[in-house]
């Protein structure tokens, strides 16, 4: 029966290649040959036809050669009787389908037909994933809060069978992308008419009409191993290695299939991405290929979902408060405006804080939700606004007193993942919103309780014993209990003010990321927080006692060897080990010598600027040339992988208003270039550093990318400006 | 002769012609096997000639604790002797023939000959990496230089080891080491064989059959091997071809040459110049349509699995190809030639050409083949045979739909592709499809055809019963040469007879479920894919352990023997089928090689006469694997991997023991 399936991948690859070829010299004809080609944000080329061959497809002409790859691999289809054996002609078929697929769709977007455009509905698909959102996620892939990705191409037999299936999708965590159609129709159409919110917040992204476009979504993985890997382009054995251990993707095929879809598919399954379909389809069960069967089929909608899970391999614990609207990280980004809002608290309009406190176990009652206020029921029910008071008390042989904040921040994400509610904020600047259909659907303030009560105790399972929830909502009582919190905060703030690198014994490691970047570890510092901008020192170690053998461990510090530059005997100890020697030594306060390694989610990178004596600071997401003379994109590629690159490193946002930030190079009259978007941001705090450095307003000296963009204007504005780092000692 | 209605072959094609060679007093060795019966004493290893105070035969009642040869050896002594000298022979078989290849290797490094290049320069890229021999900025030519005079070592070396032994797991590799039978080289092993088995010289059984598994491991893991890989890097590494087998593909009005014999050389360069246009017009001046090319025996494996060059079969068939009348010319080379073939030809118009200076015969044509000239030999036999084509008379048994449809062309490197193309290319599937009892174990079905039992009738029976039981069959030499003309070579036989597990394999490759891997020397590529498999992981670690048996249930060639020891002295247990066993006579040399190798080497050697003994005996030793590696136990219609379903913690674990950050 795979006979069948390999002669349509066959012909499907042979079909492809020569429309690729087709549209490719038409882009010619119109460009010539020497035009210059790259997807937007991306430092990848084409990124298939780069991490299997190597070869960077930089203009039009490169994609004839390339195109020249995908010629190779086409075979002839089987012989009807006495067939010659056709697995691997067709997996080579289905590689020179995506090498086909990528070249057309460069071509298409040359002759600007990409993103597609809905002609009825004028809907703008995704098209081209950029680098940037594969970083964004960086952490989400490794944490297991976006466990998969499946690509659904085709159409569901009807619009609520489409809505059913994604729903489930989404309440499983998985990042879905759309493509294809029957007959015009589509998964991505009937989500549209059913009011369903599309886009990357709500997990559900649409990246084109045809199944071509599926190669987008191979794009964005094969980047995986490109990216978090450090895999070296032209390695396909390893890439390929990569995408079948550890990038959890697969397939579902409704409707009909074609021999586009076959050999996309085939393409696909080179990946070691599985196939389920929802028609009577020739399946293929022996493994080795992919981990599991390669291709399968399931006519009843309910369970196509598990069964391509099952297939993949993929275990997802998804822990659901009993709350009546569905709930998990695909419904955290979205908002709610004015007018699909029932009721609000907080947010300057009302009393409001959120509080987390640690009691001894006989002071908490377990799973108790108390609302205290006189016709609270009335209140809520009229809808609105109104004054909320939110602690959590929370009791555990293990609890300590510093897992306060830890638990406290995971108030935003407890709220946020539930359909229709809505959170921003913290503390007593806390903002809360509950639409008009989570209403509709029966959510109280009860449910409330019920979301921390449950997330609460799943999350920090093996700290917390009890956790007991009372609701404030009368105006007074919110006050008053808001001053009691204020107390806490600030004494929090306090003991969190004097926890430095020298004060702890500890450090803590993170390798939350080796389920995607095997050869990268994080060191957290009390004064460092992890590159992800995730990951601070508290937390990991709650995260540590929560799982013992877990992404975190502890580093004891051990000796100091060097306080100028942060190189601890235990630090190195552990790296050497832990990375199997890759790693020898690691200083924690200069980017000149042995700096951290990193994995690929940073949030921004820094680079050593020689002309201006100091360094550089660019954000994931930023788009414009830097004065290093590389876009962030590129910068990028050259600091993942767990590679030391001295001169080079990427860490998060909150480090660079640390004490120790590049502290044995002289800090942060360092930076003399910042985007301007981290300026803003950082003002606060980066002004306190900054007087306690001595230079107030050094903030105003860092040239951003209104000032220059290449290191030449850099140089001109910092003498302008008297930039401290033009004076101090040579960086090199 | 008494004329029974017995059958002599389970081919009926052949049948056909044996029949109708009896009605017209022709005589073959189907006859003659029934004349000559085995003399017992030999048969079973009883009798010693290695000196002339004998022949000694060590027959009676107790003759295993009392009888003596003149000199004293008693039987263990003497089957053991007999049983290293047939190793020697059949080594010596194959390592000529790979020496032949090294040479015509070096040749072509060497400028010296045009008539060959390479045809694989990838294979002999690889190779040149396992010798560790530095590549870059050489000429090809170079390359294939080095790399012949690297392999020519493994003859003449005095000291030191195989140059493939490395290609060989590890711990196989320990075994070896452990009870020193790492082969040195071909001629030095072979020498101290004939030394040892010399009147008066080594006398203890154990320590002669050892050095018969070291002998052994010099034929396959050096000439067989040699052989193979060469052949490869000259003719092209084999991927899958469809062909004929059988009498019927012979033309009534086309030249009809035969290739039979081993080395390629000669066949390779017929197949080049049978196209050349002056060789077809000459053929048509002669009243023929063209010139049709056929191969026997295991020349015929060598260009069938290259070029699709049709087959008429395996050993048993020389002489009833030559009875169908239509063979103008046989050229051979060496090995399996039956003498008959020369006297059987004078009652038709067949010329046999010999070509070897190695190999003569009696009323035969010599025409040297000189592999620096090779064009021109192989122009040579084809005019001869041309010439002879008026001389054709009516005389023969011809019947054009005896044939069959048959794809073969498995080598190593096709099998690996086959199980995920260019990019992803590997043996886990297959060991994949073995743990989940989709596969129950693999059986080489090997070796020579016999007309001493209906000839390539228990191959028939043992390879149907072991697919049904969803075991995957390889098969090479006279097998391979028997399966293509019963038809089982197609994907569609794995419709009609295999179980349902390998079924479902055979339809997600698109292959039969019988490999064609070649000829008897490409028993190599065997070796190679057990050691891929034991490097994939999942099964054995070493060759030793696999759900694997080795089978040649109609043996009767020497080189059979040796075979059987390097895959014995490897790790695999081979049964061989058919007639007496060759040491029957000695109980203590029968355990060595059953008990006492099998709990060194996991390997071992059976002869059993009973097929369903042999079939109930290789079923035992692949569930003893399965369960010694604590897979899952063989069900029929019963498979399938348990998923193991991977949250983030075993995602991060993923390639753990390389970093073990746990317990820091």
């Amino acid at each position: 029966m795979s006979k069948i399936i390999a002669t349509a991948a066959i012909r499907g690859a042979n079909r492809l290649y020569r429309e690729a070829g087709e549209l490719l010299e038409k882009a010619i004809a119109e460009k010539g040959e020497g035009y210059r080609f790259e997807f937007v944000d991306t430092a990848f080329y084409l990124p298939m036809i780069y991490a299997m061959t190597g070869f960077p497809v930089k203009t039009l002409g490169d994609m004839r050669t390339a195109l020249g790859f995908a010629r190779e691999l086409l075979h002839e289809e089987p012989a009807e009787q006495i067939w010659k054996p056709y697995l691997g002609e067709a997996l080579d078929s289905g590689m020179a389908t995506l090498f086909a697929e990528e070249i057309w769709l460069a071509a298409r977007t040359v002759l600007g037909l990409e993103p597609a455009v809905d002609p009825e509905t004028g809907y703008v698909y995704n098209g081209f994933i950029t680098d940037t959102i594969q970083r964004n996620l960086g952490i989400q892939l490794v944490d297991g809060t976006m466990p998969g990705f499946a690509a659904i191409i085709g159409a569901a037999p009807d619009d609520d069978t489409a809505v059913k299936i994604v729903s489930e999708l989404q309440e499983k965590n998985i990042l879905t992308f759309l493509s294809g159609n029957v007959n015009g129709n589509s998964v991505t159409k009937q989500l549209l008419r059913k009011g369903v919110a599309l886009g990357w917040d709500s997990r559900i992204v649409p990246l084109g009409p045809e199944t071509q476009h599926t190669l987008y979504a191979l794009d964005w993985a094969i980047r995986a191993s490109l990216i978090f890997g450090g895999k070296k382009p032209g390695d396909y054995k390893a890439h390929l290695k990569y995408q079948k251990d550890r990038v959890f993707a697969f397939a579902l095929v409704l409707g009909e299939l074609n021999d586009i879809i076959w050999t996309t598919g085939a393409g696909a399954i080179n990946m070691g991405f599985p196939a389920v379909a929802d028609t009577d389809i020739p399946v293929v069960h022996p493994t080795g290929v992919c981990i599991y069967e390669e291709v399968d089929k399931e006519f009843d909608h309910s369970k196509i979902v598990q069964k391509a899970i099952e297939v993949r391999g993929l275990k997802i614990v998804v822990e659901k408060p009993p709350i009546p609207v569905s709930y998990g990280p695909a419904f955290e980004g979205e908002r709610i405006r004015k007018e699909d809002m029932f009721i609000e608290f907080g947010g300057q309009r009302t009393a409001a804080f959120e509080w987390v406190r640690m009691r001894e176990m006989d002071e908490v009652e377990d799973g108790k939700i108390t609302i205290v206020g006189d016709n609270w029921k009335e209140l809520y029910e009229k809808g609105g606004k109104m004054p909320l008071g939110l602690v959590i008390d929370v009791a555990g042989r293990k609890m300590q007193k510093d897992f306060e904040s830890v638990i406290e921040r995971k108030v935003h994400h407890s709220i946020n993942e539930a359909q229709g509610l809505w959170h921003m904020g913290q503390r007593d600047l806390n903002w809360i919103r509950i639409s008009n259909a989570a209403k509709g659907a029966g959510i109280t303030l009860e449910h409330l309780g019920l979301i921390f009560s449950t997330m609460m105790r799943h999350t920090f399972r093996s700290i917390i014993d009890k956790v007991q929830v009372t609701i404030y909502t009368d105006e007074k009582e919110v006050t008053a209990m808001r001053d009691e919190a204020r107390k806490a905060y600030t004494e929090r703030d306090h003991r969190l003010g004097a926890m430095t690198d020298e004060s702890v014994e500890t450090f803590y490691s993170c390798l939350l990321c080796q389920s995607f970047a095997p050869s990268h570890v994080c060191i957290i510092t009390a004064e460092r927080l992890g590159l992800c901008g995730a990951y601070n020192w508290l937390d990991a170690r709650a995260a540590f006692e929560i799982d013992p053998t877990g992404g975190n461990q502890p580093v004891p510090k051990g000796q100091l060897l060097d306080s100028r530059y942060g190189r601890y005997t235990g630090v190195d100890e552990y790296l050497k080990k832990s990375t199997g020697g890759a790693v020898e030594s690691l200083n924690l306060y200069t980017i000149m010598e042995n700096p951290m390694t990193s994995c690929g989610c940073f949030e921004c990178i820094i680079a050593i600027v020689p002309e201006a004596n100091g360094v550089m600071i660019v954000q994931r997401g930023h788009q414009g040339m830097t004065p290093a003379g590389m876009k962030f994109s590129t910068l990028a590629g050259s600091v993942g992988g767990g590679m030391q690159t001295p001169g080079f490193m990427g860490i998060g946002r909150n480090f660079i208003t640390s004490k120790k930030f590049l502290a044995g190079d002289g800090g942060i009259k360092r930076i003399v270039w910042m985007t301007k978007n981290l300026k803003e941001s950082l003002k606060e705090a980066f002004d306190a550093r900054a007087a306690e450095e001595g230079v107030p307003g050094l903030l105003d000296m860092i040239a951003d990318e209104t000032a220059a963009e290449d290191s030449e204007k850099l140089l001109e504005y910092l003498s302008g400006t008297g930039h401290p780092a033009l004076g101090m000692d040579p960086m090199i | 002769m008494e004329q029974k209605h017995k059958i002599k072959s389970a081919n009926e094609a052949a049948e056909k012609i044996i029949e109708w060679g009896v009605s017209q007093g022709l005589v073959t060795c189907f006859e003659r096997a029934e004349k000559m019966k085995p003399c017992p004493i030999g048969e079973s290893g009883a009798c010693c000639k290695v000196c002339h105070m004998g022949p000694c035969r060590l027959v009676g009642a107790n003759a295993e604790e009392e009888a003596r040869g003149v000199c004293g050896a008693n039987v263990s002594t003497i089957a053991a002797r007999n049983f290293l000298r047939m190793v020697a022979a059949g080594t010596a078989a194959h390592s000529d023939h790979g020496r032949s290849m090294a040479l015509t290797l070096l040749a072509v490094g060497e400028g010296k000959t045009d008539d060959y290049g390479i045809k694989d320069p990838e294979k002999l890229l690889r190779m040149a990496a396992i010798l560790d021999i530095p590549v870059d900025g050489k000429e090809m030519k170079e390359v294939a230089r080095l790399v012949a005079l690297k392999l020519l070592e493994d003859f003449n070396r005095i000291d030191g080891q195989l140059n493939y032994a490395k290609r060989a797991p590890q711990k196989t590799r320990d075994r070896w080491k452990k009870w020193g039978i790492e082969a040195r080289a071909v001629d030095r092993e072979v020498v101290e064989a004939m030394h040892r088995t010399n009147m008066g010289v080594d006398h203890d059984p154990d320590h002669l059959l050892l050095h018969a598994l070291k002998t052994s491991l010099a034929d396959g893991w050096a000439g067989s091997m040699i052989s193979t890989d060469i052949s490869d890097v000259l003719f092209g590494t084999p991927k899958p071809v469809q062909a004929q087998a059988s009498f019927g593909i012979f033309k009534e009005d086309e030249v009809n040459i035969v290739v039979h014999g081993h080395e390629p050389t000669l066949a390779e360069s017929i197949v080049d110049v049978v196209s050349e246009p002056e060789l077809i017009e000459y053929a048509k001046s002669k009243g023929a349509k063209g010139i049709n090319l056929g191969g026997m025996c295991c020349t015929a494996n060598e260009v069938l699995m290259r070029h699709g060059i049709p087959t008429s079969g395996s050993f048993t068939n020389q002489e009833l190809g030559i009875m169908t009348g239509l063979v103008d010319a046989i050229s051979v080379d060496v090995q399996c030639i039956m003498p008959a073939i020369v006297e059987l030809s004078k009652k038709f118009h067949t010329k046999v050409i010999s070509t070897s200076e190695k190999a003569m015969t009696q009323g035969a044509v010599h025409i040297s083949f000189d592999e620096h000239h090779a064009k021109e030999s192989a122009r040579k036999i084809v005019r001869l045979a041309i010439d002879n084509y008026p001389n054709r008379t009516k005389k023969g048994k011809y019947v054009e739909s005896d044939k069959a449809p048959v794809i073969a062309g498995f080598s190593h490197e096709y099998i690996e592709y086959m199980q995920g193309g260019k990019w992803r290319a590997s043996f886990r599937p297959l060991n994949d499809a073995i743990m989940a009892g989709r596969i129950r174990g693999i059986v080489g079905l090997v070796g020579c055809d016999n007309p001493r039992l209906p000839a390539s009738g228990y191959f028939k029976t043992l390879a149907l019963e072991l697919i049904k039981q969803d075991v995957l069959v390889v098969t090479t030499g006279c097998g391979a040469g028997v399966y293509g003309a019963a038809g089982y070579l197609t994907p569609e036989t794995a419709r009609e007879h295999a179980g349902l597990g390998l079924l479902e394999v055979c339809e997600a490759i698109g292959i039969p479920p019988i490999l064609h891997m070649g000829s008897c020397v490409d028993n190599s590529r065997i070796l190679t894919v057990a050691s891929a498999m034991a490097a994939e992981g999942g099964l054995s670690d070493e060759i030793g352990g696999m759900p694997a048996v080795g089978i040649a249930p109609e043996w009767m060639s020497e080189k059979a023997i040796a075979i059987a020891c390097y895959f014995a002295a490897s790790g695999v247990p081979v049964i061989f089928g058919g007639g007496q066993s060759p040491v029957a006579a000695s109980k203590e040399v029968t355990n060595i090689m059953t008990n006492v190798w099998y709990e060194r080497f996991l390997g071992c050697l059976h002869f059993e006469k009973d097929p369903e003994k042999v079939l109930s005996l290789a079923l035992e030793y692949i569930d003893m694997a399965r369960a010694a590696l604590k897979l899952k136990k063989y069900e029929p219609g019963r498979f399938g991997t348990e998923r193991v379903l991977m949250d983030m913690a075993a995602r991060r674990d993923i390639g753990k023991s390389a970093k073990p950050h746990i317990g820091l």
